[in-house]
């Protein structure tokens, strides 16, 4: 699949907005210091950004609005609904911490909650298209739902030792969901690596009873919509390779950065590393989405010999 | 509403039968597919980009692959061998589980309740291009000058014209076939003539294992006599009268 960069920055950084939201709407942080007031104002930036991002790669932005109307069948629109519906609560606790300084747990609890559910919805996007066997899983939602909590309880921790703040219990959530987040990651590309169970070649023409189906001729010269938006592939040492980076970006330098500030107990010098470490996570997170994108397989290229 | 339409079991199911053994491969359905709905009033026109560039590209509804296959042992020496060649005409294939249909956030693809034709109101696409991801036939293409998503309508703008003689009210790609090799009908009337040809011919469905449930039938090509059988010494034992003599007094040279 076409990994478009539009979806990518918007999962990401969503992703990590709802994950940040909701660990500061469980009240782990004091709001009372600036730079936990900073988060709560990043982690709305960081959904309204990707959000309006997602909207960029729309032939016609400007009816966008239609797509709050079909919740009942489509994991797009209900994502749609429930993005705007958590705003309510995130704006409400936000309000509270950074113009009041205080927590409003209940509002926080709800938004907490109404994150999940959102970007649960954005991974069953993927997850629901059996058309794309490597999303067909479970194991999509998890992922997704790991990586955004690892990440917000990440941002979480290094705003709390920016401020000075006694971070233990949330540098070990953190450390905690970056493991849980990459082992679930480790089984869905195991899952990948498996010879398919999905449709081949012979099943797509119905030939298979002949005997075995190669493509001979597409039926153009030339890239076409479905070849552009279906058929990227990516040479299988460079996403070996890329992996590897994700994993060492996203998984690795973090936790490493964590259990440095674990030893520290605190000081600038960690919030520094924890810093370094989320922007490191950011960069591996946004590999590890290009790869969800550039290493599934549609079924239409059985039509087109990819 | 992209909910799909509950449907009565005797509802029509209008859609196509193609006859993978007659398809030549000429591309014609093609081209008068394009033709026909660039020039419709049904939605806006199918656009090519950079259209005498080297870089042609477009929206199209129908396109023709050509596969080979290679039978369970067959042999290939050389060019020739008994790998066949068979053209593959792919268009829409009017789901009764639509998995495009189902996934739109807009409301705009949906399937119609009277005959099962799936359809996109292009007043409400929003060109996101998540239903061209559902479906595994790759039958939906998106407009990039219009911005929204196209695929076959079953030339729904021909079936239902009256103004149209009687043997114009089909698909501009079944009228046009010049081998006979596309046909139009209710495919849940078990008298129709594409009902009765799959039921014939055994006519099957693309993918079932994406239990997307097509109405549209593949007609599989007739079986093919091996290659070895046709090189081997040709029978005269059955040979009678004149034949029989002459085949007599030949041998005898």
């Amino acid at each position: 699949m076409h990994p478009a960069a539009s979806i990518i920055v918007f999962t990401t950084f969503s992703g990590l907005g709802y994950g940040l939201a909701a660990i500061l709407g469980l009240g782990l942080v004091d709001p009372s210091s600036v730079a936990v007031k900073a988060a709560y104002v990043a982690s709305l930036g960081l959904i309204g950004l990707g959000l309006l991002s997602s909207t960029l790669h729309l032939g016609n932005p400007q009816r966008a609005w239609r797509a709050l109307s079909q919740w009942r069948s489509s994991w797009l629109s209900r994502e749609g609904v429930m993005a705007f519906a958590t705003f309510v609560p995130l704006l409400w606790s936000g309000f509270a911490a950074v113009v009041e300084g205080r927590i409003a747990f209940v509002a926080g609890a709800l938004g907490a909650l109404l994150a999940a559910v959102t970007v649960y919805c954005t991974a069953m996007i993927y997850a629901s298209l059996r058309s794309v066997e490597a999303w067909h899983t479970r194991l999509t939602p998890l992922c997704y739902l790991l990586f955004a909590a690892a990440g917000g309880a990440l941002a979480a921790a290094f705003a709390a030792v920016a401020a000075g703040q006694p971070a233990r219990p949330l540098l070990v959530l953190a450390l905690a969901l970056l493991v849980a987040a990459w082992t679930a990651k480790a089984f869905w590309r195991r899952r990948l690596a498996r010879p398919g169970q999905g449709s081949t070649p012979e099943t797509a023409t119905g030939l298979g009873a002949i005997g075995r189906v190669r493509l001979f001729e597409r039926p153009h010269s030339t890239e076409n919509y479905l070849t552009r938006e279906m058929g990227f592939r990516v040479a299988r040492k460079h996403a070996a390779k890329l992996a590897r980076l994700a994993l060492l970006l996203g998984g690795i330098a973090p936790a490493l950065a964590l259990l440095a500030a674990l030893a520290a107990g605190g000081g600038a010098l960690a919030a520094a590393l924890l810093g370094l470490a989320l922007l490191s996570h950011v960069l591996g997170m946004l590999t590890e989405r290009w790869l969800f994108f550039a290493e599934a397989r549609h079924a239409v290229m059985n039509y087109y010999g990819g | 509403m992209t909910t799909l339409p509950d449907r009565p079991a005797d509802a029509r199911k209008l859609g196509l039968v193609i006859d993978l053994d007659v398809c030549v491969g000429c591309h014609a359905c093609v081209v008068n597919c394009k033709e026909w709905n660039t020039g419709s009033d049904y939605g806006a026109a199918l656009s090519d980009q950079d259209p005498y560039g080297p870089d042609v590209s477009g929206a199209w509804l129908n396109r023709v692959h050509s596969f080979e296959v290679i039978p369970e042992g067959g042999e290939i020496v050389g060019e020739a061998g008994e790998a066949r060649i068979v053209h593959f005409p792919k268009s829409c294939l009017h789901c009764d589980d639509a998995p495009c249909v189902t996934v739109c956030p807009t409301g705009a693809s949906y399937k119609r309740a009277e005959d099962g034709i799936v359809l996109v109101d292009e007043q409400k696409c929003i060109g996101c291009g998540l239903c061209a991801w559902a479906c595994p036939y790759g039958a939906r293409e998106m407009d990039l000058a219009a911005g929204v998503m196209k695929k076959c309508t079953l030339c729904i703008d021909r079936i239902y014209n009256e103004t149209f003689e009687e043997a114009d009210r089909v698909p501009a790609c079944v009228r046009t076939c010049p081998a006979n090799a596309r046909h139009f009908g209710d495919l849940n009337d078990p008298a129709s003539a594409v009902a009765v040809m799959v039921a014939e011919r055994g006519g099957i469905d693309l993918m079932p294992e994406q239990g997307t449930r097509p109405v549209n039938k593949y007609l599989p090509p007739r079986p093919r006599k091996p290659l070895a059988a046709a090189a081997a010494e040709p029978d005269t034992g059955g040979a009678t009268g004149f034949f029989a003599w002459l085949d007599g007094v030949l041998d005898r040279f």
